[in-house]
This record gives C-alpha cells, structure tokens and sequence, in this order.
C-alpha cells in the first residue's frame, strides 16, 4: 500500500501538517478495461478491489453515476450478522461474516466493525421454536447461536418492555454475538483505497447510459463520458437494475421500492446490542454519537423518489415504543430513504445473464450490507472464472422459471398483495 | 404526501388504499399460455421509471378498484380511473 495508514503515519502527519493524500486516484476513462463494473456502491468496489487482490485482474474500471458512497452503502442501518438459515444463505452470510472480522485489516481502513450482539425477539412460544430451528442449524453449520430464555433477554436488554401491558410480550430470543454494526462509509471509502491501490479506476461522474454490442455479446458501455469498451461487464447497481439491465434489452423480475431509515437525537450510551422486533419487520441500535437508529418495511409500491412517506414513520415510532416504552419522549432527528431491487422471493441475482459477458449482483434489498464483503467475493470468482462461485449458484437470474425461488424471509416484492 | 384521486370519494390519502401493482398487462386467460408466458406474466416486471400504470383498492372508501397512472420518478398522478372502466393499454 502506497502510504498505509498507521499510528506512525498519524503521528507523522500530525506534527508536519503535510495534507493527507486522496484515498484513491480520481481516474480519467481509459479506452478499454478487461472487466467494467457499473455502479461504484459497497458491492462494485469489493468485486473490483477481489478481482484485484484474489485474480490478479487490475485492469478494471468502477463507473459510478455520482460519488462514492451516494447510493445504499452510505444509506442503511449498518447492521452485519450470518444468522440466516436456508442451505446456500447460511453458507453465504457467515462468509461474509468471517471477512467483515478482517476487514480492517485486509483493507488498512477501520471500518468500525462492532461486534455487540444481535438479538431477534420472539413474542410467543411458536415463534421462539421458530427462532430454536434457525438457531440449530446455525449450530449445525458451525456458527454460532444462543437461544434465550424471557428471563435472560430480560437480563441482556433490561430496558425493553417485560411489562404486563406490553402488547407484544417478550417470550425469548436467538442471540448471535458476533452480529453487529459497521461503519458503511468506511467500507465504501476502505474499498475503493483498496482496490486503486491495486491500479482499479474509480471513475465518478459517470452515468451509464447504454451498452455496445456485437449480436448477444456485451462488448462496452457508452457513458456520459464515453465509449469504454469491456472485455467483460458487471451490472451492480443496487436499485436500478432495472433500468441498466433494460439498456441491453433484459427485463428482470425486479421491482424498485423504497426503504427509509430514521435516527432519534442523541442520548447517553443506553442500547449495547442490535435488537430486532418479532411483531413486525422493526429493528433499532444506538450510532457511537449517540442517536438511535431504527429500520422498517419498504414503503410498499414501486418507486424512484427517494422520498420517504410519513405513514412508515409513523409506523416505525409506533414499533418502537411498544418494544422500548421509555423512548417515548424521544425526537426524531431525521429520515431518509433508498432505492432497492425488490424480487418476487426477497433473494438477490449472482451470475449470469442471458447475454455472453454480461453479468449481473442486483435483486439486493434488507440484506445487502452484510453481504457486501461475501457479494465482492464471489461476484469476483464468478466474473473472472466465467462461472458462478459455488456460494452463490443458489441465486441464479432464471431461478423461478425452474420453480427454485429461494423465500427465506418472505420478504418480496409483493407484500401489498398479500 | 402521495394524495389519490378516487372517482368516487375525492382526493385521498394513499394510506386508504390498498396497492395492487402494475396494471398494465393483461394476465393470460386460465388455460392458456406457455409456462414461459406465465412466469413473465408472473415474475417480470418492467418497473419504469416514469409513468407506470397500476392498481390500487380503496380499502377504507368505496372499496372499488382504480387504475392509476403515476410517475415513479416523482410521484406525480397523472389519472385515476374505475378499474372496470380503464382500458388496457
Ligand atoms: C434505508 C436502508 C437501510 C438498510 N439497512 C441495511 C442493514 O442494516 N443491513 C444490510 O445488510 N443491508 C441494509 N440495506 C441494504 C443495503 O444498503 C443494500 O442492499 C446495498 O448497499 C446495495 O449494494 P451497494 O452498496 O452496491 O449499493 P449502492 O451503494 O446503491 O450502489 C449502487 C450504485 O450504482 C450507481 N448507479 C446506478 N445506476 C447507474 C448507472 N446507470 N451508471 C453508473 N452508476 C449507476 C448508483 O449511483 C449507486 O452508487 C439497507 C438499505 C436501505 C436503503
Ligand atoms: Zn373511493
């Protein structure tokens, strides 16, 4: 690494006031790159920084329409954990889990990772065997899991409601300890640093706007700063996959919808674990400056606006009381919103497209923060192989047409036709 | 504020409707259709950016079915009509 951060180099640019110098290069297009990444999120700047670091390929290119950091990666609740249980998922996400614990390290960046536990409520005997399942296959697969009693989330987190008023009674919980949070800018930033060191363009500013094709091969993108021709392409592009996939003439099953997320004002260090409400889809953590910071369902139709509607707030405050009266008082400070690929099973697209050399990471909602490290990973090996890494051949594009659809939270796109 | 304009009830919160997704394809009749014409009719959606013409219920008024056209970009409704009454386009 060119100048690798350290305390020697803190103290070093402490005492010579010399400025600090750009984290990653801001690169011109070249003509042409072995491998182009459309959409320089948390997932395009992993895949590039491990096509680099694990393949050898460098000479790639990150095109992002706007700036580092300005779509979902810098936008959701930063929540990490591998508590997931289907066969594939499981696997996946403690993958991910696993380099999310050396990420700093790998990336000479801290990305704050915060291992303070991750506890999923259950507000009644079915849904706490519901949660003893999820957690014996955890087991099973090696990560680990710990299934609590009422009275021992009561000791864990004495400050939510064990009231006899409560409307959704706490009856246990499935604690992963090594869930937490991370720091989401610094995983965008500590990528792209990574991934230029290698000799990746980052190249911000630039929308793109079609592709170059020679029959039903990719052969480039046009851009808003030109022609860039690609030996292989990558769309990952969070929620407009739609739109990007739509420029090469694909439809996906994919809807964009819109998430919100929201921070209270700050107060003293009170919240010490991610908890997550078993009523309704609502979770809350407390940011290092302070402020609680809590997430809900998407909005519920189709949208590109990025302008939250007040009923979620609404809808969200209300779960938050009823798990933790004592905020009651609490302001909101803020709100603001994303937009995510939503697909009819809730479960993302990882591999290959109809078309010869283009492939596709979209179809990422909730979950796609804690897959960042795991999604660069594989969507590297599969770009560079020509073939789906074997983490992910769960999440094929043409998965419903075989009646594979993967449900594992019955999170899609159609909750309003429930 | 998204605000829908029923035929019926006047202007309303959108809070009162039900959403029922995009209307603008028709579903094959019972019988028909190759599993492929199914699972797109199914599965894919064409999710534009700009003018989209979907269903909402007004759950909490009429309870009659519209179709609306709004612009997902923005949010903008452009039309609300009657289901029964909207013709496919
Ligand atoms: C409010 C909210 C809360 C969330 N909370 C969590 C959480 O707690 N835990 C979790 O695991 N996940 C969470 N998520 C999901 C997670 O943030 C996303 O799934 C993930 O960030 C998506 O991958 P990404 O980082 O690559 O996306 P992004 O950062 O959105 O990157 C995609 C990029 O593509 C660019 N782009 C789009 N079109 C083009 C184009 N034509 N040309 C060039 N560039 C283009 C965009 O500008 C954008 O920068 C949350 C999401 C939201 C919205
Ligand atoms: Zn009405």
């Amino acid at each position: 690494m060119k100048h690798r951060y350290s305390a020697a180099a803190l103290a070093r640019h402490a005492l010579t006031g010399k400025p600090w110098p750009r984290a990653w290069r801001a690169a011109p297009p070249k003509t042409d790159y072995d491998v182009v990444i459309i959409g320089g999120g948390g997932h395009g700047l992993a895949t590039a920084y491990y096509l680099a670091a694990n393949h050898g390929i460098k000479r790639v290119a990150v095109l992002e329409r706007s700036y580092i950091g300005s779509g979902n990666v810098g936008r959701n609740t930063t929540i990490v954990r591998s508590n997931y249980m289907m066969p594939g998922n499981t696997e996946f996400f403690e993958h991910s889990m696993k380099l999310w614990e050396g990420l700093s390290h790998e990336l000479n960046f801290n990305v704050m990772l915060s291992q303070r536990g991750q506890c999923v409520l259950a507000h009644g005997p079915s849904q706490f065997d519901v949660l003893a399942r999820r957690g014996n296959i955890m087991r099973l697969n090696g990560i680990e899991a710990e299934l609590l009693e009422r009275n021992e989330v009561k000791a864990l987190l004495p400050y939510l409601d064990y009231s006899a008023e409560s409307r959704f009674p706490i009856y246990g919980g499935l604690l992963q300890r090594r869930a937490g949070t991370a720091r989401h800018d610094a995983v965008a930033w500590g990528y792209a640093r990574a991934a230029d060191d290698h000799g990746v363009d980052i190249i911000e500013n630039c929308e793109v706007i079609g592709f170059e094709r020679d029959q039903d091969r990719i052969t480039g993108v046009r851009t808003t700063r030109g022609t860039i021709g690609a030996g292989r392409t990558l769309i990952s592009v969070a929620g407009h996959s739609s739109q990007v996939a739509a420029m090469a003439g694909l439809r996906l099953p994919v809807e964009s919808h819109l998430l919100q997320a929201f921070v209270t004002e700050a107060i003293k260090p009170l919240v010490d674990h991610v908890i997550s409400f078993g009523a309704e889809l609502f979770y809350l953590s407390q940011s290092d400056k302070g402020g609680l910071v809590f997430g809900g369902h998407i909005d519920g139709f189709n949208t590109y606006t990025q302008r939250g509607q007040f009923h979620k707030v609404q809808n969200v405050a209300e779960c938050a009381v009823a798990v933790m009266p004592s905020i009651s008082r609490l302001r909101l400070l803020r709100h603001w919103a994303g937009i995510q690929d939503m697909t009819p099973d809730g479960s993302p697209f990882m591999g290959r497209t109809p078309l010869a050399n283009l492939w596709l990471n979209g179809g990422w909602c909730y979950q796609g923060f804690k897959a960042t490290p795991a999604a660069g990973w594989c969507m590297a090996h599969t770009v560079a192989h020509g073939e789906e890494h074997p983490l992910v051949r769960h999440l094929a594009l043409d998965r419903f047409r075989s009646g594979n659809g993967y449900d594992e939270y019955a999170h899609g796109n159609w909750t309003y036709k429930q | 504020m998204l605000i829908i304009p029923c035929p019926h009830c006047g202007a309303r919160d959108y809070t009162e409707f039900r959403y029922g997704g995009d209307a603008s394809r028709p579903r094959p009749a019972h019988g028909t259709g190759t599993v492929n014409e199914w699972h797109d009719y199914v599965f894919v959606f064409d999710n534009p950016k700009g003018i989209h013409r979907e269903y909402w219920q007004h759950v909490q008024g009429c309870r009659q079915w519209l179709v609306v056209e709004r612009n997902t970009a923005t949010n903008e409704l452009s039309r609300a009509q009657l289901a029964r009454e909207a013709t496919r386009t």
